[in-house]
């Protein structure tokens, strides 16, 4: 059954606000406290909101397991593969490669302390979006499994 | 009897604990060569500001591959579990 | 006088999780004694790595003064991730649990049925 009206109202007006705070969270994991995971759960307690407010056949019915499940499963594999391009350019596994090739992202860091741009650091903002996506994907689904679980829906 | 053992032994591993707890000197950190390469070496060798996404995605980046591997393990096994069943198939645990 | 305070409140949520586990019949409740364990470690490794006056290893308009330990903060992050899939899961197997037995009661559903 769903949550009264104020709660389903409160929850779409901070849903936006929630998910700007976690991606800004993620988008700057490498120059401020914060990161991958810590953005995507931010964003997973958006989603769970929702979840709270609305029944669980209201919220199947627009968001679905499949797609939750299908965008940790994106987040996973490209952080694999942002890991495994490393392979063609000669050098190991996990090497940070993006760090001298391009116009753009080769933005040398000042040593010492500095403002800090957001087009430095390399592979690190790519592999803290696809742990973003991840952990995202995968908090979300498991609150959503566990609904889905009990006798009688929510 | 066998309850006094158990109780014994809980109560010496939990004094134990405290031990180790109390033992430490809180503010001077006992080994830190790793630290002080990674603080100073850190941002010129991944360009990052922020020392510990460093470490988590560069240094050492194979933790964090098996960090979100077990992250995936634990949604299929969630899945797993409440795994959609038949509208007529009852369990059959009285 | 308690300088290592923090030392001290890990260990003791460290005692009082291994002892809820033992002494709770309760299958949520030793779930909860798991996770005040993990609380009390996750306490241990962070303050491990602290340096007395030291500021977070950031380097975006970081003040001077020397930094605290950055790896012990990465492992605790690992652990904290780790331990939210692990509370997941058994969280979903006593539930399947509580479903198929009718209790939560860990010395009820030992008995095999099949």
């Amino acid at each position: 059954m769903n949550m009264s009206k104020i709660v389903r109202e409160a929850a779409n007006l901070l849903f936006p606000f929630i998910l700007v705070f976690g991606f800004y969270i993620v988008l700057h994991g490498h120059l401020t406290p914060g990161g991958g995971f810590q953005g995507g759960a931010v964003i997973a307690t958006g989603f769970v909101l929702l979840f709270v407010a609305y029944s669980y056949p209201q919220i199947t019915e627009r968001i679905g397991v499949g797609a939750l499940h299908n965008t940790e499963t994106l987040g996973l594999l490209l952080f694999i593969v942002t890991a495994l391009i490393a392979l063609g350019f000669g050098v190991t596994f996990f090497t940070n490669w993006m760090l001298d090739i391009g116009p753009i992202l080769n933005n040398p860091v000042a040593f010492g302390p500095n403002p800090g741009d957001l087009n430095t650091a390399g592979v690190i903002p790519v592999m803290n979006i696809a742990v973003g996506i991840e952990v995202l994907g995968a908090l979300s689904v498991i609150v959503l499994y566990m609904m889905s679980g009990t006798k009688e829906t929510i | 009897m066998k309850n006094l053992v158990i109780g014994a032994t809980v109560l010496i591993l939990c004094l134990g604990i405290l031990y180790v707890g109390v033992g430490l000197e809180f503010g001077v950190p006992l080994f830190t060569d790793m630290d002080e390469y990674f603080v100073s070496h850190g941002q010129e060798q991944t360009g990052g500001n922020n020392i510990v996404t460093d470490i988590v995605f560069d240094f050492r980046g194979f933790d964090t591959l098996g960090e979100a591997t077990v992250l995936f393990t634990a949604v299929l096994g969630a899945g797993l579990v409440f795994r959609k069943r038949g509208e007529d198939e009852e369990y059959e645990y009285e | 006088m308690f300088f290592n305070l923090p030392f001290i409140v890990a260990a003791l949520l460290v005692i009082l999780g291994i002892i809820t586990m033992l002494i709770k019949r309760n299958l949520i409740k030793m779930i909860m004694g798991l996770s005040l364990v993990e609380a009390g470690v996750n306490l241990l490794l962070v303050s491990l790595g602290y340096r007395a006056g030291g500021i977070a290893p950031i380097f975006t308009n970081a003040p001077a003064g020397v930094m605290v330990m950055p790896t012990v903060q990465a492992m605790t992050l690992t652990n904290i991730v780790i331990g939210i899939a692990t509370t997941a899961l058994l969280l979903s197997f006593v539930m399947v649990i509580y479903r198929m037995y009718g209790t939560a009661n860990a010395n009820k559903v030992r008995k095999l049925r099949g």
